[in-house]
């Protein structure tokens, strides 16, 4: 009993103890601005994010040569959430509790933005979220600086029904929700352009998928009856590569049935010899081969920090860009680091995108972004042959959809809303469902 | 009545849709397939004032290619063809190869090579050197989807006169269904000539196509081009034949079109059977190289080795490996790359053994648990070695394409050879354990353990070594494997769990049963897919097999005999 009970005050001593140094890490900290960085570095989601994971330590590095935010350095804190969706939560916390970032860019998969998101409203922390998602959300904490659907799946279907003439459509997706959401959406547009419901074909595989045989040669009969037919491709990650590689095995050439990704970019063509697939399609807002200085700056600083020529840029490492240039611009002008002053800077700011244009931040949380069309050339790069006029501006919520056409997000008063039925004139809280 | 009403009304437009499509067609392609057209020698006169050098109207339409507008381009490509200068099928063929480049500092179209420095430049015409350009101070022109169809076409024209019977036909194949007049005029020109059976014969469909395409040939004609056709699985075929059966008003031409259909039909239905069997059997011969390593370990070791699906990457990542120390080898490296495999992951598997399974066998849960750490500690080191990123794994140009059988039937060449390379595996195997010294000891082994010691087995010994042959076996399917998916640290990861799944239900302890059950379930998994999409064919797949588990526990084929009660 005895023993207990010195432990017990040990335990105490030491939590105060602790406590000490925690709190002189707080003083040491007070001279430099803490940055969280939550990608995962394991697991499979690893060889997509790792390189943003990069591309924020070389833009904090680059900062700080600049002399760094409203005269005080940046200082990352990089976590490894390990591809598992319960511990980007976890690590979420510990990074807004513990070490008391004032500032995360994170995540890839939706999944892993949906289990962060009530951490980062609960504790009032800053989420930047940098890849092309199904949309349908928007919150007060998080800005999303990759493509909603309206920013790329759209205008990728507009290209193949007006410029390409197409008149049959495959869906192909994981089976997962930004796949299901896009698909969803897709399908209720083309329905409107006047496409038969025969006409679409919808696909879901497992993640992963590396048996592409009888899927590919269902496209095939089905683009062979006659009409021009196209794939708009949802498929994640991995499973892009035995998915290529049948078709040109099957010898389905992009003459005959082009697909058209919103997953594919050019970290994963690095996998595979591009040869057989010159001609297919991808839509993002940016690509590496588009030639402007700000583009070709950016691309040397990366080949510089990361030490190899050889590695790619790719649309979410822009988005990355523009997110961690608007946060910095945003704080310098909310003159704080403050979650709520950040967040009302954000909006209207506007920073130089890589391609040529500006970004501007929404009431939304949403960019505007130029859309491109880019085909695949025997380079593993994209050629772009078709881009908008202008910025798209995202939109958070789909007009396509019976349950969200109504709603909008704006977060300026008087709405100050995620999703504001304009119907009704009521706020149903951050997200919906 | 508003219902009869309503057909008419649909035929009726749709008809008309189909002959504004078909007069339409001639006008969008004209001119984009004339470069061997007879009369393409005496054109460039129209479009090029007199007194304008060839080599000078061939600048100007080179210079075009700086736009960024693709009709431009399609503009430029029609009068280089139509040209008649040496250099215009060359360099059309180097705006299909990327390499006719834009130099941004000069602002002119050149030629372009790249190299370590950038580019080294020369001129389109007279090919001479004309300096360099950096790596992003140039680039090449863009062409997209249609531009690159157009001059493929222009080139397929050109190619029917090929000595190569091959090309000839390809060439021929392409242009099945196109109705331009210039085309169909060549088609006519090379079906007066063409000796080879084969050639002809698609020249015939093409043109029989050509005659039902078009709405101001005779009903004879067309019936004529029916029954020649009749029997042809060109996609082409069936979807004008079906456009004939709607649209005609003869009903001698529909009962033709009917009947050709049916024909053509029964025919496809056939070729779909056989087309689902290679499917199956080709995904069955992926399961069996991943399974049939576990076999080993698993069914005649009686080890849980989790850590199985990571030897299998150990092996693609071997194969990675060779092709960058021969980088031009890529024809033969494979060949290299299977002992090397298999030692890699042999030696890897032995390590495992003597490290940590040794120590553990009775106790199957903790080597479970054991094996799995191992399996995250050989993917988070491969990681740290190349990178999270995936690798890519060059296929070799004999193991690329597909055999095509008929238009709608082809066997892929990779899938072809692995279901070769896993029978050669399995029987290899099989010879090994029935044949040698090592597979008597490892059968003698499993079957006893104490008999096996007291007769003077070194039974440790036998442990390792045949750990060794299973994890060999598992890096040789890690080499096929490479060709068909992504050599990255999760490619083990997807196949344990179908490994398992063949091993028992195979029944554990029999190579035969592992190859059976490895078939089975690769056909029956495509035979469902197509009715049940991709995913709830392989949750059936899995479904099944637990009920079959229920069922007879040990197995398709259960081992017998007293080493199956211990």
């Amino acid at each position: 009993m005895k023993t207990k009970k010195l432990s017990l005050k040990r335990l105490a001593q030491a939590g105060i103890a602790a406590g000490a140094i925690s709190y002189s890490g707080l003083v040491m900290a007070a001279d430099t601005i803490k940055v969280g960085v939550l990608h995962s570095l394991s697991g499979t989601m690893a060889i997509s994010e790792s390189t943003l994971k990069d591309t924020v330590l070389m833009m904090i590095e680059k900062q700080n040569e600049k002399g760094g935010v409203m005269g005080k350095k940046l200082e990352p804190v990089v976590v490894d959430p390990a591809s598992d969706w319960p511990l980007f939560a976890e690590k979420a916390r510990q990074l807004i509790t513990q070490d008391k970032v004032d500032v995360i860019f994170g995540c890839w998969t939706s999944v892993s933005r949906k289990s962060v998101l009530p951490v980062v409203e609960e504790l009032n922390g800053l989420l930047f979220y940098p890849v092309q998602y199904e949309g349908e959300e928007s919150s007060k904490n998080v800005f999303y600086t990759g493509a909603a659907p309206n920013q790329q799946a759209i205008p990728a279907v507009d290209y193949l029904l007006d410029d390409l003439g197409i008149e049959r459509f495959v869906l192909a997706g994981t089976d997962y929700v930004y796949p299901r959401t896009t698909n969803k959406i897709l399908e209720a547009y083309l329905q409107s352009k006047g496409i038969a419901e025969d006409d679409i074909m919808i696909n879901y595989t497992p993640f992963g998928h590396s048996d592409w045989q009888s899927i590919v040669s269902r496209i095939k009969e089905f683009g062979g009856e006659g009409k021009k037919t196209a794939v708009v491709s949802t498929i994640n990650g991995d499973a892009n590569v035995p998915f290529y590689k049948e078709l040109s095995n099957q010898g389905m050439d992009a003459s005959d049935i082009p697909v058209i990704a919103f997953s594919v970019g050019e970290q994963e063509l690095s996998g595979i010899n591009t040869g057989p697939l010159v001609g297919h399609l991808a839509a993002w807002n940016y690509f590496q081969s588009v030639y402007t200085p700000e583009n070709n700056q950016f691309i040397e600083q990366w080949h510089d920090y990361i030490g190899d020529d050889d590695r790619v840029t790719n649309d979410p490492m822009e988005a990355t860009y523009i997110g961690f240039n608007m946060w910095v611009k945003a704080v310098e002008k909310a003159k704080s680091t403050d979650t709520d002053k950040v967040a009302k800077a954000m909006i209207g700011v506007e920073t130089p995108n890589l391609t040529g244009g500006t970004a501007v931040m929404n009431k939304n949380h949403h960019l505007s972004k130029p859309v491109l069309i880019g085909e695949i050339q025997d380079n593993g790069q994209f050629a772009v042959v078709s881009q908008t006029d202008g910025v798209v501006p995202g939109d958070a919520w789909s007009d396509y959809l019976p349950d969200s056409k109504n709603l909008i997000a704006d977060w300026t008063d008087p709405v100050n809303c995620g999703n504001y039925n304009t119907k009704t004139k009521t706020c149903g809280g951050q997200t919906a469902q | 009545m508003p219902r009869v009403l309503l057909l008419i009304f649909m035929l009726l437009g749709a008809s008309g849709t189909a002959v504004a499509q078909t007069s339409a067609a001639p006008a969008d392609d004209a001119g984009q397939t004339t470069m061997a057209s007879p009369e393409g020698e005496d054109r460039p006169s129209e479009s090029v004032a007199p007194g304008v050098s060839k080599e000078e109207a061939l600048r100007t339409s080179l210079a075009k290619f700086k736009s960024r507008d693709f009709d431009v381009k399609a503009e430029a490509i029609e009068t280089i063809a139509r040209s008649g200068h040496e250099r215009g099928e060359a360099l059309l063929q180097a705006l299909l190869d990327r390499e006719l480049l834009h130099d941004l500092a000069g602002d002119r179209i050149v030629l372009g090579k790249q190299s370590e420095q950038g580019w080294a430049l020369r001129d389109p015409i007279s090919e001479e050197d004309v300096g360099s350009a950096e790596a992003r101070a140039a680039r090449p022109v863009i062409i997209n989807n249609r531009l690159r169809q157009q001059i493929r076409d222009l080139k397929s024209v050109t190619a029917l006169a090929n000595p190569n019977p091959l090309a000839r036909r390809e060439a021929a194949q392409r242009l099945v269904g196109n109705t331009d007049p210039v085309v169909l005029d060549a088609l006519r020109a090379r079906q007066a000539e063409e000796a080879n059976p084969l050639v002809k014969g698609v020249i015939d469909t093409a043109l029989n196509i050509a005659v039902l395409r078009d709405p101001a040939s005779q009903l004879n004609e067309r019936l004529n081009a029916i029954d020649a056709v009749a029997g042809s699985l060109e996609p082409a075929v069936r979807n004008v034949l079906r456009d004939r059966l709607a649209q005609s008003d003869a009903a001698a031409e529909r009962n033709a079109a009917d009947r050709a259909l049916k024909k053509i039909d029964l025919r496809t239905e056939r070729y779909e059977t056989a087309d689902t069997l290679f499917f199956g059997l080709s995904l069955g011969s992926v399961l069996l190289l991943a399974a049939i390593g576990l076999a080993i370990t698993f069914g005649v070791m009686g080890v849980i080795n989790m850590a199985h699906g990571e030897l299998i990457m150990l092996g693609a990542y071997t194969t990675f490996v060779v092709q960058q120390i021969f980088p031009d080898g890529h024809e033969w490296s494979l060949l290299v790359a299977l002992p090397a495999a298999f030692l890699v992951s042999a030696v890897v598997g032995i390590v495992i053994e003597r490290g940590v399974i040794r120590f553990l066998y009775g106790r199957p849960l903790e080597t479970l648990l054991a094996t799995f750490g191992v399996s995250l500690i050989l993917q988070q080191a491969v990681r740290v070695i190349f990178s999270p990123l995936n690798r890519s794994v060059v296929t070799p140009e004999w193991m690329s394409g597909a055999l095509q059988i008929n238009p709608i039937f082809s066997l892929t060449y990779n899938r072809l050879y692995i279901i070769v390379f896993a029978l050669i595996v399995f029987f290899a195997l099989q010879l090994v354990l029935k044949k040698t010294r090592l597979g008597l000891q490892v059968r003698a082994v499993s079957q006893n353990r104490g008999t096996a010691r007291a007769m003077g087995i070194r039974s440790e010994r036998v442990n390792a070594l045949t750990f060794g042959l299973g994890s060999g076996i598992a890096g040789i399917a890690g080499v096929a494997l490479a060709q068909l998916t992504n050599v990255g640290p999760n490619l083990g990861h997807a196949y344990i769990i179908d490994s398992f799944m063949v091993v028992v239900f195979g029944g554990v302890g029999n190579l035969w049963g592992t190859l059976t059950a490895a078939f089975s379930l690769g056909i029956a998994n495509k035979i469902i897919e197509p009715m049940a999409g991709a995913v709830l064919a392989k949750i059936m797949v899995l479904v099944f097999i637990i009920l079959f588990i229920q069922r007879k526990p040990r197995g398709l084929f259960p081992q017998r005999g007293r080493a199956a009660e211990e």
